[in-house]
């Protein structure tokens, strides 16, 4: 036939798949075969059609084609069922394409306890139309050109939650936020709102503005109404610019544009937990970025901060993944920041202290995590006995910190290698190996010196996590019930809490809690107060926009809020706090064992001084929690 | 995938060829719809009719006997069984050591065999009596298939000049495009079947790229509607894959069906016969089907309109059969006067509720409907306490129901399904539209109460023993209160759920399934209380009688099965379709069962008798929904090609086609006065039809009921009254509240 009508297998192919098997084909036999296996594959297809049209879908899926093959005796094909198109790669030497086919594995999939869910309880929903008996001939949301054909109402209610959410009113803003978290009808705006965050190229001068679009985002993910689908990715992509991109509000050191940071990474988790599975290699991809900013050495500082608070965010194995093993070499760029002391070189060095710091953290929950893994492995598999199992499983899921779930982790663990070859980007993952926890913190203690010891050895994580576990566990208790999570609490509760932990520094870091008692035991007490207190006026020094950033928790439902302060108290002892003591261990140099790095170490203690006139803010922040 | 099994070697083929030239006829088994004799002329074909028509006993008897003697040397002794237990032959008829003296279950497999005339009395207490026959029903279906094959592949097996088809093929359309316009277009009818039987015997015949060429060279002559089966067969080139495809066996297994005017016939034969064209008058002569009338030629309009269908057009004596498609007569109901609002509502509501009545059902109150069948055609169940207080709800709503028409549209309200990702495939209303049932794609079935009243489980059976019975609310203390919910979920099926349907009293509620079964649900445990099992393959649709008890089903088998709540196995099985039954709906008399198929027919099955008595042509495309109209005169149908057609029940005729969606129609229903036809489509859209007017201007034209040549007009736009967007929710159910609100539901498709 000379015009193909079909596509079809050629006999190449059956070659070389029969000598996969390993079989070698006679040409003629090949023929054959192949002209066979075209046929049979219509065949299978178009009976496979019929199953789409009786699921009333005009998508024929896998599903369909494979029960086709079940009801024609053929056996199903399995691993194809992604929601995405699988990526075709090709082998350049041997011209081959092929589909990625990456191993599962079973056991961490079977013992998942938290498999993240992108999608709500189905519900039924009713609205009357056409009461007038009169037909409408424009199409209805079905993601037209211009926001012009919406229809008259949707259009109404885009216009004003745009208006309040951008505009100056605060409590406008609250209720639009509140309205777009609960709003079951407003699917076919989703493009709109979408496309209004990705706005924040455009307003990135403006802290207050990005600011309100990363709320707008949190109530979009929030709403259980929406199903985000591949919007997601762009979702993700306007959160990630406020995370790393040099935003021009930066450049003003008034500005607080780390406050944004730290919240769009908290925002990241979240909608990482929560849909991470709409998008197939989100976290990948994700990751990836993150890497890739961190490994810039052209870039400023503090997307370097955004970098590494965005793998913080994203789970401590993330950072033991990227972070850490690009520690060494970040070092010494970092190190000749904060090395020089010349004048203009000030707000550059402050800069420097924030990503130390930042690494600081990260590192710091990176060693616990791993402590907290290894001792819980080493205490008999959690699941010897229920009350373990839960205690364990609620843990994990408590703290973000602790592991990214299970089954993205194993996908990132298997599949990203061959996504850095094809793009090219990292070496990391190819030769990485754990690093045993005592070599890590002999690494780490190295860059970090006894900032690190104090808080490693004596921190309350460390090794016996059953002080903090009970607590976390009457807190997960306590819960009450979101106004979103009547649907799926079990589910979406966690996902909520997880983000929360992470970042305590968001909710504004001059809490004064009372010290963790393990803390309470730790040497220079005095000196800690204090230059706590310093670190404390320092993070103000950020507060610039305060009403924006404390206002808009506030808008969410009231649980919500309740977590915060409740949560506070048992992630105080763990997180953040450790950092703000970290300056106060500005021992003398001479009590600094002679590490390479660690002589660095007294300077961050003055880093607070151009800041310190803020510290008269520092009460009101204080008030709205 | 039901055919061939595989297995047998080709040698087995070949000499089943030679040996069994005898059972031709065989494969028509299939059509049991009335085998009556053509006016076929003589010359050669007289054989091969007679032994199609005439006495179909003995001749029927003697090819049966052939099969069992095939199965037998091939050692498949259950289907022996199986066949001769079916068929109604003693054993020693074929194996006259056998002892054993057969013959007595024939009454089981009602629709399979030919079944004249059942018996009204014994419809119910038939299937405990010859359970054993129809359990085997199904597996017959099957083994019957593997003899079929290759005896219709044997018609084949004749040779000619692979080269000469091209020739014969292309002289014959020479001729037919030179005859006067009159007959051309009823003589075009014979290119496709004559084409695909060529292809057939070329490929069959191991010439390969002779078929190819021929193809090639002829596919495009073929009408755009034939494009679907001609994609299947370009793909068909080797003998070894004949014996697996369905839409070959399909077409082998019965004649193509052509109806062609006395004088277009003569004219063809007249030609083949001088042209000594053997090889097409052969083909003529044995798998085609030439339904002769005197009179006019048709247009080309007029052929277009009814063709399409997988084997041509209905024969004109499948659509003789009296149907009884009137209503039965409800049976009286006094209104209680005792409370207070309803006497209120009793001044000025009797009168009333008489009004509408009449003009929907058309005088039917007191009189019997001479359309109608007999009250006890079949049996029907009991009504209920709880059913009439059901009847006397529908009548106080019917009351307060608004007249539709072209100048009153119905409101719509528009149910949405969010989240549905694991795919909604199907929705059900309850009559009163209190329930709204969905079956996904996740093998699910779930409830939502679309009304304030929550759904409650019944309680356990030991909380149950603590209620007091005497009581007057015992049916509200047998609900346990804690269970009460919007929704309910109920697990049960393996595979999609396709088909889902409420029993009348709501008590109930079926579900059909891609695993093969058809399920039956309580609303008031929520939990599966039958599966039955009967279509081995998956169950396309389902659906209740409107008296509740019998229920139907069609699936991928091909065949409709007809079952009571309380059997465990059909009571009927329908088989004639040639593909999947895609829908199956229920006549408002329950007298009556109407199939839609992929064969792009729809059948109308009397469930008596269990026969056909109706086939309807004129789809392009597999047929998703149908609906009868409230007063059971006419059915409406709607397929992949976006057309909506509507048929006279009575008179066996088209009535009309409306053209507008653009996608599959998957949803029909008409209001509940008949006036107005809402149809649901992939396409998004609600439109409604002013039916009214289609039937009107029909019966004003000359009316041509005895040949059914009907003229379509092209008034689509004038009798569609609205068309409605959906948010860009595929359009999966309609209903009609009693107050003629109407409701739409589909999944969101973002």
């Amino acid at each position: 036939m000379s015009e193909r009508r079909f596509a079809e297998v050629s006999r190449e192919s059956v070659r070389l798949m029969a000598e996969g098997a390993g079989v070698e084909l006679g040409d003629d036999v090949a023929a054959l075969l192949a002209e066979d296996v075209c046929y049979r594959l219509r065949e299978a297809t178009q009976s496979s059609s019929q199953f789409m049209r009786h699921a009333k879908r005009r998508k024929l899926t896998v599903e369909d084609f494979n029960r086709a093959l079940r009801w024609s005796n053929v056996e199903a094909i399995c691993g194809y069922g992604a929601q995405d198109a699988l990526p075709f790669r090709s082998v350049k030497e041997g011209e081959l394409f092929f589909v990625e086919d990456r191993d599962v594995n079973l056991v961490e999939l079977a013992l998942a306890t938290n498999i993240p869910k992108g999608c709500a309880e189905t519900m039924v929903r009713v609205n009357v139309s056409y009461l007038d008996g009169k037909g409408n001939l424009e199409p209805q949301g079905t993601v037209p050109t211009a926001v012009q054909s919406l229809s008259d109402d949707l259009l109404k209610y885009y216009q004003q939650i745009t208006r309040a959410i951008l505009g100056e009113d605060p409590h406008l803003m609250k209720v639009a936020l509140l309205d777009l978290q609960s709003n079951s009808k407003i699917a076919a705006l989703l493009p709109y709102f979408v496309y209004v965050i990705s706005g924040v190229k455009s307003v990135s001068h403006d802290l207050e503005q990005l600011n309100r679009l990363m709320h707008m985002v949190k109530s979009l993910v929030q709403n259980p109404y929406l199903y985000l689908g591949s919007y997601v990715r762009s979702l993700v992509s306007s959160v990630m610019y406020c995370i790393l991109e040099p935003l021009a509000a930066s450049i003003n050191p008034l500005n607080d544009h780390w406050t944004l940071r730290d919240y769009a990474a908290l925002l990241l988790s979240h909608i990482f937990w929560t849909h991470g599975d709409l998008v197939s290699g989100l976290y990948h991809q994700i990751v990836l970025s993150l890497q890739k900013v961190l490994s810039d050495p052209v870039r400023p500082l503090c997307s370097h901060y955004g970098a590494v608070v965005g793998l913080h965010a994203l789970g401590w194995k993330a950072v033991e993944r990227v972070l850490f093993p690009h520690l060494p070499a970040y070092w010494a760029n970092l190190q000749a920041v904060l090395d020089d002391y010349s004048v203009s070189n000030a707000q550059v060095k402050a800069d420097g202290h924030k990503v130390y710091g930042a690494i600081l953290v990260a590192v710091e929950r990176l060693l616990k995590m791993k402590a907290l893994s290894l001792s819980q492995s080493a205490e008999g598999h959690s699941g010897a006995h229920p009350g373990s199992v839960v205690g364990a499983a609620s843990y994990r899921v408590n703290s973000p910190g602790l592991s990214p779930p299970p089954e993205p982790l194993s996908e990132a663990a298997l599949g990203i290698a061959s996504h850095l070859q094809v793009g090219g980007a990292g070496c990391h993952w190819e030769e990485w190996t754990p690093v045993p926890l005592p070599a890590m913190y002999c690494e780490l203690y190295s860059f970090f010196g006894d900032s690190l010891a104090v808080r490693f050895s004596t921190g309350p994580g460390f090794g016996t996590h059953s002080p903090c576990t009970p607590s976390q566990l009457s807190n997960s208790r306590k819960e009450p019930p979101g106004p979103a999570s009547n649907l799926d609490t079990t589910r979406k509760m966690p996902q909520l809490t997880a983000n929360l932990n992470i970042s305590p520094r968001q909710d504004g870091s001059p809490r004064t809690d009372p010290p963790p008692p393990s803390l309470s035991g730790t040497g220079s007490r005095s000196k800690s107060s204090s230059s706590c207190s310093r670190q404390r006026s320092a993070g103000l020094s950020r507060e610039v926009f305060p009403k924006a950033r404390f206002t808009s928790p506030q808008t969410t439902p009231p649980a919500f809020s309740f977590l915060i302060g409740g949560r506070q108290m048992g992630q105080r002892c763990q997180g953040r706090r450790p950092f703000q003591t970290m300056f106060a261990t500005t021992p003398p140099v001479s009590a600094v064992p002679p590490r390479t790095y660690a002589h660095k170490l007294p300077v961050i203690g003055r880093v607070g001084k151009p800041v310190r006139r803020w510290t008269c803010s520092h009460y009101s922040l204080h008030l709205p929690l | 995938m039901a055919a061939v099994q595989g297995g047998m070697s080709d040698a087995d083929i070949e000499t089943d060829i030679k040996t069994e030239p005898s059972t031709d006829g065989f494969g028509n088994n299939n059509a049991n719809d009335g085998r009556v004799l053509s006016a076929s002329p003589g010359s050669g074909s007289s054989t091969g009719s007679n032994k199609q028509t005439a006495a179909v006993t003995p001749e029927d008897q003697q090819t049966l006997l052939a099969v069992l003697q095939f199965l037998k040397k091939n050692k498949l002794i259950e289907s022996v069984e199986i066949l001769r237990r079916e068929a109604g032959l003693p054993e020693n008829s074929l194996d006259p050591k056998a002892t054993e003296s057969a013959g007595a279950g024939s009454g089981g497999a009602a629709g399979i065999v030919d079944l004249e005339g059942g018996d009204v009395s014994s419809l119910l207490s038939r299937v405990t009596g010859s359970s054993s026959a129809g359990a085997q029903a199904p597996t017959k279906a099957v083994a019957e298939d593997q003899p079929d094959v290759r005896v219709v592949l044997s018609a084949y097996s004749q040779q000619g000049d692979p080269t000469l088809y091209e020739v014969y093929y292309s002289d014959l359309k020479k001729f037919i495009e030179t005859v006067l316009d009159c007959h051309r277009a009823e003589l075009s009818q014979v290119f496709y079947p004559l084409f695909v039987h060529m292809y057939l015997e070329l490929v069959y015949n191991n010439h390969e790229s002779e078929a190819k060429a021929f193809f090639e060279k002829f596919s495009g002559d073929q009408e755009c509607y034939y494009e679907e089966d001609l994609r299947v067969l370009s793909g068909l080139t080797k003998k070894e894959h004949m014996r697996g495809n369905e839409t070959l066996l399909d077409f082998r297994t019965s004649k193509f069906v052509l109806r062609i005017s006395r004088d277009s016939y003569q004219l063809l034969k007249r030609h083949l016969q001088e042209r000594q064209n053997n090889q097409i008058w052969n083909i003529i002569q044995e798998h085609l089907y030439i339904d002769i009338f005197d009179g006019m030629p048709r247009s080309k309009s007029q052929i277009d309109a009814m063709s399409g269908s997988l084997a041509g057009e209905a024969k004109r004596e499948a659509n003789k059969t009296k149907v009884y498609y009137g209503l039965l007569k409800e049976p009286e109901i006094e209104l209680p006067l005792d409370d207070e609002d309803e006497e209120a509502e009793n001044e000025e509501g009797k009168p009333k509720k008489k009004k509408p009545k009449k003009d929907s059902m058309g005088s039917k109150s007191k009189k019997q409907d001479p359309n109608a069948p007999s009250q006890n055609r079949i049996p029907l169940p009991e009504l209920k306490d709880s059913d009439k207080l059901d009847k006397i709800m529908y009548m106080k709503e019917a009351t307060k129901r608004i007249r539709l028409g072209s100048d009153n549209l119905p409101s719509v309200c528009f149910y949405t399904f969010l989240n549905a990702y694991q795919g909604l495939t199907a929705v059900d209303f309850t009559d009163d539209s209190s329930l709204i049932a969905g079956g996904f794609a996740d093998s699910t079935v779930r409830v939502w109460s679309v009304t304030p009243k929550k759904l409650r489980k019944v309680k356990s059976a030991a909380d149950l023993n603590l209620i007091d019975k005497e009581s007057d609310d015992v049916l509200e203390r047998i609900m346990d209160e804690k269970t009460a919910s919007e929704s309910k979920i109920m697990y049960g099926h393996s595979g999609p759920v396709y088909g889902i349907s409420f029993s009348p009293d709501r008590n109930y509620l079926l579900s059909s399934s891609e695993d093969g079964t058809v399920r039956l649900w309580s609303l008031l445990t929520f939990t599966c209380l039958v599966a039955y099992k009967g279509h081995n393959y998956p169950v396309w649709d389902t659906q209740f009688s409107p008296y509740g008890y019998y229920f139907v089903s069609g699936g991928h088998d091909r065949v409709a099965r007809l079952w009571a709540t309380d059997h465990y196995q059909p009571l009927r099985i329908f088989s004639g379709h040639l593909a999947d039954i895609t829908c199956t709906r229920f006549h408002p008399n329950s007298n009556y069962v109407a199939t839609g198929s992929s064969d792009r027919t729809i059948r109308v099955w009397d469930v008596l008798s269990g026969n056909c008595v109706r086939i309807f042509t004129g789809h392009k495309g597999p047929i998703h929904s149908l609906a009868f109209s409230p007063n059971g005169k006419f059915l409406a149908s709607g397929a992949t090609d976006g057309r909506v057609l509507l048929w006279d029940i009575g008179h066996g005729l088209m009535m009309g086609e409306l053209k507008g969606h653009t996608d599959t129609i998957y949803s029909l229903r008409f209001s509940r006065d008949g006036e107005i036809l809402a149809s649901g489509s992939m396409d998004n859209t609600v439109r409604l039809w002013d039916v009214m007017k289609a039937f009107d201007d029909l019966e004003t034209d000359d009316f041509t009921a005895a040949t059914g040549h009907i003229h379509l007009q092209d008034n689509s736009q004038e009798l569609l009254l609205g068309t409605y967007t959906t948010k860009s929710t595929p359009v999966i159910h309609l209903h009609f509240t009693r107050r003629n609100l109407l409701l739409a539901a589909g999944a969101f498709n973002p």
